[in-house]
């Protein structure tokens, strides 16, 4: 996989992720060309297009459009699946996960993506060990948390 | 898990975050931002040292608002920082800056790479496996050197644990793919190969992709991943739904790790081994047959999980191209899904069919499937999934169904959506050529073509239709009656004008005998359609006219008349006004046998590929045209279409048009160079067609010659005295340029005179001068030792093609140089068309007994023959819009090697050969350039244009030249002067 864009249905970028070195004037490019193509897409259409050299696999999840770009060998419904579990992941950590779950706990969005997909490859497919790290992780946050006795003076 | 937990760490991150969200406008949100971005700013300025926490929370603001897309120029050093944190969740938000927003600042890298290296090392796995992501997500060349000996002793450690390894191997899966070179094979490959039998699928899931790439480059060493990958995917195919407990997804067990066997399976033939053979077999007949199963659960995920197993078994199966059994097994799979109700499974299956269709066991299955493929073309809802139809038809077309298929895509032309237009256009049009059994149905294809979509049809399509039927006389006749019944039409598409004038002018004469076409109503038909058409258009046309004169004499005094004709003699377009005067003048001057020779026939265009094949596959990438070049299915096809013999084709005079002409090289000009005006001069050179000169001949030709190479050079320069050939000892013989040879080239970029080289024993000193496409250069090699050096032996070499592009010709020099002396060594050069190399020059003498050579790259790059050109901003702005094509033009933005002065900057430009232009760019910031390179064979007008930008330090520069390489090459030489 070359890249995964979340985007809503307003055309805002709601995660990215590149698995491929490019400039951030490219990155934006590469974006706003493939939001606009997804989004004129109708609903009843395929979920797979072609895109300059590569496939693009897309799906929408209420407002949320989950958008992979993947090289030619690679396997489309897989990567559908590849999104699927995805959101079931998000899912089950933030507990019916929606949009403002994301927005508001994006660092949480990549820290899962990350134990999932590495480098553009499935790492570990199985829900219970990625989420597994991910939970250690938050126990480790709380317990620190309790150190520092409370949020009160935390505002800007 | 509790709601609570989620995020609870930083709730100024959350007002902020909500603050943003409220702002009602762009404005209103950057106005918030730089108030954010100056808090933090002096938080991290201010005296009070932050703790961990704080630290923490700023640097995810600074995240956040560079993933909203604004620039971020700080706080790097604090995101390092939060690396060596003991604290979990600093270091993690400290290793996520720095993967999204790495900079490749030396000293950051520095101290990022000691804070991983130390992760690395801390045999904490949450620590390490934090560290390794980091590396997987940057993928630098940089972070490869650092670590890329290191991880594979992660990775097959005895004691990593799972996470570790499965993060590893991606991690090093990334290394390697950016630099392949960084990661050093050896004993851990063969260990890495048995993670195939790991007892966690994770990490098996892991390891297939590390192995997958790494088997590519090194098949042989990765060898023995074939029978462990069988076994592995026997066990999986095989199990119960459930036996795999997490790794099974809606029933279906290890879907990705299925996935990814059978793609490493695909980089190797099948196996040799018969029992290993005969296991995957098994293999692939299960998946085939579970499909016809009926499923074990009504969810979507369930079935495409399912079928993307299936896709990949029939891409390996395709891929091994031997079992015609499971390849007709396969295809009528493929053919269930043809009619299924998923989009996505229509969709897969006709792309699937594609291939499947250029094998020789299923092309003929395929081909049954034609009805519902058609029937797709017309009814899909989705463009996406009517252009695999598309393509599908394409694919399994043969002699046997072409008629229906080029009919029905001609049909569905007329409907189709403008995206893909000129695509099904190029394929009609391949089609029509490759499987014509008469000709004449060729000429009515692609006159259709013209009809229905005039506009998509490119200049290959048609340059082609007459390079065919030039070269075939039994079609000629049919063509000329043709396209005359074409144009009576009212309304034709200019193509039609441009198809039909080109073959009256040459064929016109085979339907002279019928009245309803005699000689003075084809040229009615043609003069009616000439005002409304375009110059190129009018400008073939007049070729016609003129060949009509040698046809036709009887119309001779009717097209002088209109040759005469105030409209065309002071027609405004240059190119318009110069053929009327010339064809009128060769009207009136020549014999009837002057005449007849120059307006000869065309003789028949040597056969090489198609240029519209050409065409498809720049389109569509490697791969489109499958079905075309696999010719093993029909051998006979190749007759037919590459049933033209070569043949020597004589070079006529192109014409000096830019606009009609593809940009490519065409043959020098036959007749002798006329003198001709700056202006005219400027008008040619923009097309990079020869040393333009006033041309007769019709103008189509030009881009069908257009491959044929200048001849060699064979007589040496006239001007100069006393030419002693270059003794080229040839590249073998002489040693690489040493190392800082590029660096001394690029400082003679923008300047001819000054010090090669230098070293203890020798100096060479260089002075030249250039005009046109003529070069003088003088060497000076001093002796700075108090011994006479012998053999003294400096030649010029021309590594490659570079004898066919320029010819430089060395005086010898005394075979010995005394100690403290100078001697002085002439080249006369003379550039014959453009090159990218420069030549070498190869100094060898003796010192002392002992042997010394070297070898230097001579100073001259293809910029030393610029000549520089004024004109006005309005000129050079319609000039830079005809060079529109995307390989025109060659860009790059680099930093400033050097203080950016503007005079210094003029003094380069102007050094670099080309015109300065002032008042052309309204950033009076902006340097704007033009010139012509001038060589024997060709002239190339060049433009730039150099974009400072003080406040980054960088540059900009864009060429645009009529020819792609030129562009690119000035390009990189430039940018290395600033």
């Amino acid at each position: 996989m070359q890249f995964m864009l979340l985007f809503s249905r307003q055309g805002k970028l709601r995660l990215q992720k590149w698995y491929v070195p490019l400039s951030d004037k490219e990155k934006k490019k590469i974006t706003r060309e493939l939001v606009q193509t997804v989004l004129a897409r109708k609903p009843k259409m395929c979920s797979f297009l072609e895109w300059r050299d590569l496939k693009i696999v897309y799906k929408r999840y209420a407002s949320l459009y989950f958008c992979c770009a993947i090289e030619d060998q690679d396997n489309e419904l897989i990567t559908l699946e590849i999104i699927h579990r995805y959101v079931e992941l998000l899912d089950k950590y933030f507990g019916s996960v929606c949009e403002l779950d994301i927005i508001f706990n994006f660092e949480k969005a990549y820290f899962i993506l990350d134990e999932f997909l590495l480098g553009g490859e499935v790492q570990e497919t199985s829900k219970k060990n990625v989420l597994k790290a991910i939970e250690q992780a938050d126990l480790l946050q709380e317990s620190q948390n309790e150190e520092w006795g409370g949020l009160s003076e935390d505002i800007l | 898990m509790p709601a609570v937990s989620k995020g609870d760490g930083m709730r100024g991150l959350a007002v902020f975050i909500s603050d943003i969200r409220n702002c009602k406008s762009k404005e209103a949100e950057i106005k918030r931002i730089n108030k954010e971005l100056a808090n933090i700013r002096s938080k991290f300025k201010g005296d009070k040292a932050l703790d961990g926490y704080s630290k923490k929370k700023y640097v995810c603001k600074l995240l956040f608002i560079f993933l909203l897309g604004h620039d971020i120029d700080f706080g790097h050093m604090e995101a390092v920082n939060l690396l060596s944190s003991n604290k979990y969740t600093e270091k993690q938000i400290g290793y996520l800056f720095i993967s999204v927003l790495v900079n490749s600042n030396s000293e950051l890298i520095r101290l990022i790479n000691n804070a991983i290296k130390n992760d690395l090392a801390s045999r904490n796995p949450t620590f390490m496996c934090l560290a390794l992501h980091c590396i997987a997500n940057v993928g630098s060349r940089e972070m490869g050197e650092a670590f890329a000996a290191d991880i594979p002793r992660i990775l097959v450690a005895g004691d990593s644990m799972d996470s570790v390894k499965q993060s590893a191997a991606l991690c090093l899966l990334r290394l390697y793919k950016a630099s392949p070179d960084l990661v050093p094979m050896g004993e851990w490959t063969a260990r890495v190969v048995h993670l195939l039998n790991d007892q966690h699928m994770g990490v098996v899931t892991a390891a297939v992709s590390l192995i997958t790439c790494l088997c590519k480059k090194n098949p042989d060493d990765f060898k023995t991943c074939i029978s462990l990958a069988v076994s592995r995917l026997s066990r999986i195919v095989s199990s119960a739904s459930t036996d795999l407990q997490d790794y099974t997804y809606y029933f279906v067990p290890a879907p990705w790790l299925s996935v990814k066997l059978l793609r490493l399976l695909q980089c190797y033939p099948p196996p040799e081994d018969a029992a290993v053979k005969g296991r995957l077999v098994e293999c692939l007949e299960t998946v085939l047959n579970k499909a016809q199963e009926p499923p074990k659960s009504k969810k979507v995920q369930h079935s495409n999980a399912k079928n993307a197993i299936l896709f990949e078994t029939i891409s390996l199966i395709i891929h091994y191209d031997s079992e015609p059994n499971l390849l007709v097994r396969a295809c009528n799979q493929l053919g269930q899904f043809l009619q299924h109700r998923e989009t996505n499974l229509r969709y897969l299956a006709l792309e699937s069919m594609c291939t499947l269709a250029s094998s020789e066991f299923s092309h003929e299955a395929v081909k049954t499937h034609i009805d519902t493929v058609i029937n797709a073309l017309k009814t899909e809802r989705d463009v996406s999934v009517r252009q695999r139809a598309a393509d599908l038809l394409y694919a399994m077309c043969d002699r046997s169904n072409a008629k229906q298929i080029v009919s029905e895509m001609l049909r569905y032309l007329e409907t189709a959506d403008y995206a893909i237009r000129e695509e099904i256009v190029l394929k009609v049009a391949i089609l029509a050529e490759k499987y014509a059994v008469d000709y004449s149905w060729y000429v009515d294809t692609i006159l259709n073509l013209i009809r229905i979509a005039g506009d998509y049809v490119s200049e290959e399509v048609w340059y082609r239709v007459l390079q065919i039927v030039t070269n075939r006389d039994d079609v000629q006749g049919y063509a000329a009656k043709t396209v005359f019944e074409a144009l009576q039409a009212p309304a034709c598409h200019e193509n039609m004008v441009k198809v039909g004038g080109y073959i009256l002018g040459e064929f016109g004469n085979l339907i002279a005998g019928d009245p309803r076409s005699s000689p003075p109503v084809q040229f009615s038909l043609l003069h009616s359609k000439f005002h409304l058409c375009s110059v190129a258009t009018r400008a073939l046309l007049l070729s016609t006219y003129i060949k009509f004169i040698n046809l036709f004499p009887e119309t001779k005094a009717t097209i002088q008349g209109v040759l005469r004709a105030g409209s065309q003699l002071r027609n405004a377009d240059v190119e318009l006004q110069q053929r009327a005067v010339e064809y009128l003048t060769l009207s009136s001057v020549a014999s009837t046998d002057v005449l007849a020779t120059v307006l000869e026939e065309m003789p028949p265009f040597p056969e090489r590929e198609s240029s519209i094949l050409a065409k498809l596959k720049r389109k569509k990438g490697p791969g489109a045209g499958s079905a075309l070049d696999d010719g093993r299915r029909d051998p006979s096809s190749n007759d037919i279409n590459g049933g033209v013999e070569p043949t020597p084709s004589t070079v006529s005079t192109p014409s000096p048009s830019a606009d009609l002409l593809g940009l490519r090289a065409a043959p020098p000009p036959a007749a002798p160079p006329a003198p001709s005006g700056a202006g005219n001069l400027l008008v040619d050179v923009f097309s990079d067609g020869p040393a333009a000169q006033p041309g007769l001949g019709p103008s189509a030709e030009e881009a069908f010659l257009s491959e044929l190479e200048p001849p060699a050079p064979e007589s040496p320069m006239a001007l100069l005295a006393d030419p002693a050939p270059a003794a080229d000892p040839g590249p073998e013989d002489i040693g690489p340029p040493i190392p800082e040879a590029d660096e001394l080239l690029n400082k003679f970029v923008c300047k001819n005179n000054g010090v090669l080289f230098e070293n203890q024993l020798l100096q060479i000193g260089v002075k030249s001068e250039f005009r046109q496409n003529l070069g003088r250069m003088y060497l000076f090699y001093g002796n700075k030792t108090s011994v006479q050096f012998q053999n003294f032996s400096p030649t010029v070499v021309h590594p490659g093609d570079l004898q066919t592009q320029l010819a430089v010709q060395t005086k010898r020099v005394a075979a010995q140089v005394d100690g403290g002396a100078q001697v002085q060594q002439v080249l006369n050069i003379e550039c014959l068309r453009d090159f990218l190399t420069p030549p070498l020059l190869s100094v060898r003498f003796r010192y002392g007994g002992a042997p010394q050579s070297l070898t230097l790259k001579l100073p001259v790059t293809i910029n030393k023959f610029f000549q520089p050109t004024e004109m006005a901003a309005q000129d050079f702005f319609q000039r830079w819009k005809q060079l529109s094509l995307p390989q025109q033009e060659a860009q790059k933005i680099f930093k400033a090697n050097h203080p950016m002065d503007a005079e210094v900057t003029k003094a380069k430009l102007l050094g670099f050969g080309s015109a300065l232009l002032d008042n052309v760019d309204p950033n009076p910031e902006n340097f704007v350039g033009a010139g012509i390179i001038q060589t024997k064979a060709l002239q190339v007008g060049c433009l730039l244009r150099l974009e400072p930008n003080a406040q980054a330090q960088m540059y900009r520069l864009t060429l645009r030249t009529s020819k792609e390489p030129v562009s690119r090459h000035l390009c990189e030489l430039l940018a290395q002067q600033f």
